[in-house]
């Protein structure tokens, strides 16, 4: 599935377009997914599902978040995956008023989105609390934990999350009525530990967490309907049902077969058996819907060569977004930094601009891009060049302007013309400066470039992603320690690379 | 060759140069001496067109600075500013050969011609392959005089060549360079803070003062009939043996 990125790259080197690729009559369809185990899982049943219906699955796994996914969405750049009902509400149609699904439906039909009926799972807060004392005092719902005499000696510890959400522990202290608690947040799977060794005794969690079937925790029901509801649909882009009806009508298949119970056992499979996500989702196909899905073979050897592959794969992919980055930065950031330099008024509105483009939050520029450039390398690679233009306009500005006033005049008295002198002796002299801009926009560039596996251009932010989902530090690690050694390699390089750029003039000087 | 019109210059509220009308008569060396800040290298700017003058006009072999000819008139002027003024990253045969390449004289041409100029300032050739920052002031300020004269100009201007050398090498370069503008028969017009310097070299020794031309002859007519007040402080200040006071 990560072959999808290398395709991008080879889309961006030649210009061709993916759909001269693939010239077999198999449609092919895309499938995202977030961030997240829950998430990750869905798609691969979902690429199975493509699969079995005559498609050609690609899943872009782990995009960067709802606006990434929501946005290539509606760019084409895939054609379906699983949303939830609060999330649509609150960060997609944000403002406009939905009374319940059908009004969501229509909505998302105006941006010609599909939105599918439940799948059968609703991913929202909830308390949890460890089955023995919830059955030994009686306590199926909040209002039975709110009337329960007990309530005074359980200790109740909540994440820092839902102890700030306005529809966190606030709103539900008020609408159950419950007495205030120590205000000091906790982290999520260190709240379960604590449920297990009693250090407390209620807690938030999430109605669909491995978790909760790992430590027996028992989700309490919201009999006041308090907490929103996020119940997982399948948003698809309309034309799917034109581009390849099997596999858009295939797709509805999944309605109403995953209730909460279903989903927390799949991430348990993924999150703590460790289980391929791949696997998991075959399995859940063959026992639910009895389809037969044949797994590429995962032998330990297979695996342990592809995790080779997937180094390599990853040290390629990010040696591009960072190449292909910095050579259009310095195609331009250079000629911007001579201009400064020339027209100074002008300058200053260059050097001011960049300044702020610098600032720009990362998710931001991806998801601004994502609609023009798509997913894969290029909303990556633009991103990259955007940081890296100001170190190299900065200090091809202040290399030029440094150079001393009595070079500067020894050039003009002996009768250069402006192009000549900036050819012969300015840029020249500023060499020392500009290339040290360079290589800070590169070592920049090494350690900016983990966001590419926000939008499916993987390098070595994708086994820090992963790594992060699954709470596995080892693969975190293996994207961590490449690039930090990358970024280490790029500036010895640069070191090397002094010796041929800057004239000899100007590095004995410096010695 | 070279004429000043009724040239001003004023910078802000500062008038650097007073309305002046000068001219230098061709293969005559003329010194221009005076006070700090009196205005000497300005007026040296404005012969080379690196700054416009407010009001009045530079002839030189007849034409006027525009920006159509700036450049080729530069190439008739040879200019040396202390220290030689040379560029770090070439070596010093590539900063003596620079414009001639650049103006597309041909490779051979050009040894040539650095070599004949390495003997005429007197240059150690091993001198010639190093960078500027490995070579001695005097050295450096020999190379400046040979890019100067790289394309053999009629017109040199010299901004207090030998300001930063100590008296030995400054006695030898003196020598060498009066014999060098001698023989070549150049126009020079040359800036010193020093009388000596100014009786050595100069045909002719321009005193300004207050952006003004305050005297102008041979140095023995200055020193004999100063024409004023400053005349005579300014000859006291240079302590010449008789002109102690
Ligand atoms: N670009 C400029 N802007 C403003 N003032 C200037 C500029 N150039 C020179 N001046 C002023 O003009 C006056 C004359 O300067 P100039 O360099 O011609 O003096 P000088 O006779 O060469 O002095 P010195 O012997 O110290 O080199 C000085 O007061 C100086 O401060
Ligand atoms: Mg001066």
């Amino acid at each position: 599935m990560r072959h999808r990125t290398v395709l991008s790259i080879m889309v961006v080197l030649c210009g061709f377009s993916e759909t001269l690729c693939w010239s077999e009559d198999s449609p092919v369809v895309r499938v995202g997914s977030k961030a997240f185990t829950e998430s990750v899982v869905l798609g691969e049943i979902i690429e199975h599902l493509i699969s079995d219906a005559g498609g050609k699955p690609e899943h872009l796994a782990e995009l960067g978040g709802t606006q990434i996914c929501w946005k290539a969405l509606l760019a084409g750049d895939i054609d379906c995956y699983v949303e939830y009902t609060g999330t649509i509400q609150q960060e997609i149609l944000t403002g406009e008023s939905i009374r319940g699904d059908e009004s969501m439906r229509d909505a998302l039909a105006l941006r010609k989105v599909v939105m599918s009926r439940h799948l059968g799972f609703n991913n929202t807060y909830a308390l949890g609390m460890p089955e023995d004392l919830a059955e030994k005092w009686k306590i199926r719902t909040i209002s039975d934990l709110a009337a329960c005499p007990e309530l005074p000696r359980l200790k109740m510890r909540f994440s820092d999350e839902f102890l700030e959400r306005a529809d966190g522990w606030r709103g539900l202290r008020k609408e159950y009525g419950f007495p205030e608690v120590a205000e000091r947040g906790i982290d999520h799977s260190l709240a379960y530990r604590g449920l297990q060794t009693g250090s407390h005794h209620v807690t938030d969690v999430f109605t669909t967490d491995a978790e909760i079937r790992l430590y027996h925790i028992r989700v309490l029901e919201d009999d006041r309907g308090y907490f929103p509801l996020y119940h997982a649909v399948m948003l698809t882009r309309s034309d799917l049902s034109e581009r390849a009806p099997k596999v858009a009508e295939s797709l509805l298949r999944l309605e109403h077969q995953v209730d909460n119970s279903t989903m927390i056992d799949l991430n348990a499979k993924a999150k703590l058996d460790r289980i391929d996500e791949s696997r998991v989702a075959a399995e859940f196909l063959r026992d639910r819907l009895r389809l037969n899905v044949t797994l590429a073979g995962d032998g330990r050897a297979a695996r342990l060569q592809r995790s080779a592959f997937r180094m390599l794969d990853n040290l390629l992919q990010h040696l591009l977004l960072v190449v292909i980055s910095l050579a259009a930065a310095i195609v331009v950031a250079v000629p911007l930094g001579v201009i400064a330099y020339c027209r100074p008024r002008l300058g200053k509105v260059i050097l001011n601009t960049v300044g702020i483009v610098q600032t720009l939050p990362a998710m931001a520029v991806l998801v601004f891009t994502i609609p023009i450039l798509g997913l894969g390398a290029l909303p990556a690679i633009f991103a990259l060049f955007l940081y890296s233009l100001l170190p190299i306009v900065r200090n091809t500005y202040t290399g030029l302007s440094n150079i001393p006033e009595n070079l500067k005049e020894s050039a003009i008295v002996l009768g250069l013309s402006s192009s000549a002198r900036l050819r012969l002796i300015e840029l020249p002299l500023a060499s020392t400066s500009i290339l040290a801009g360079i290589r800070t926009a590169a070592v920049i560039n090494v350690g900016t470039a983990t966001i590419g596996a926000l939008v499916g251009a993987g390098g070595f932010g994708q086994p820090i992603l992963t790594g992060i989902r699954l709470d596995d530090f080892g693969l975190i690690l293996q994207g961590a320690i490449p690039a930090a050694l990358l970024a280490v390699g790029v500036q010895a390089a640069f070191g090397l690379a002094e010796n041929w750029l800057v004239p000899a003039g100007l590095r004995f000087k410096a010695n | 060759m070279l004429e000043l019109d009724q040239v001003t210059k004023s910078f802000g509220s500062t008038t650097v140069l007073h309305p002046t009308t000068l001219s230098f008569t061709e293969g005559t060396t003329t010194v221009l001496i005076g006070p700090s800040g009196c205005g000497k290298s300005t007026l040296l700017r404005i012969m080379i067109g690196l700054i416009q003058p407010d009001a009045g006009t530079v002839r030189f072999q007849g034409e006027v600075f525009s920006p159509a000819n700036q450049l080729a008139m530069r190439h008739r002027i040879g200019y040396v500013i202390q220290d030689g003024g040379l560029f770090p990253h070439l070596s010093a045969s590539d900063n003596v050969g620079l414009l001639a390449r650049h103006l597309g004289r041909d490779a051979a041409w050009v040894r040539r011609r650095i070599d004949e100029l390495t003997e005429l300032v007197r240059l150690p050739r091993e001198a010639l392959s190093r960078f500027p920052a490995q070579l001695s002031g005097g050295q450096r300020q020999r190379l400046g005089i040979m890019r100067a004269l790289m394309l053999d100009p009629p017109l040199i201007l010299l901004d207090e060549p030998m300001g930063a050398l100590d008296p030995l090498v400054r006695y030898d370069l003196q020598n060498d360079l009066r014999d060098i503008f001698r023989t070549l028969k150049k126009t020079v017009v040359l800036v010193t803070h020093d009388m000596g310097e100014a009786g050595f070299f100069g045909d002719e020794v321009l005193l300004l003062g207050g952006g003004k031309i305050v005297q102008r002859g041979t140095l023995k007519s200055l020193l004999e009939s100063p024409a004023d007040d400053f005349v005579t402080r300014f000859i006291q200040a240079q302590r010449l043996p008789g002109h102690d006071s």
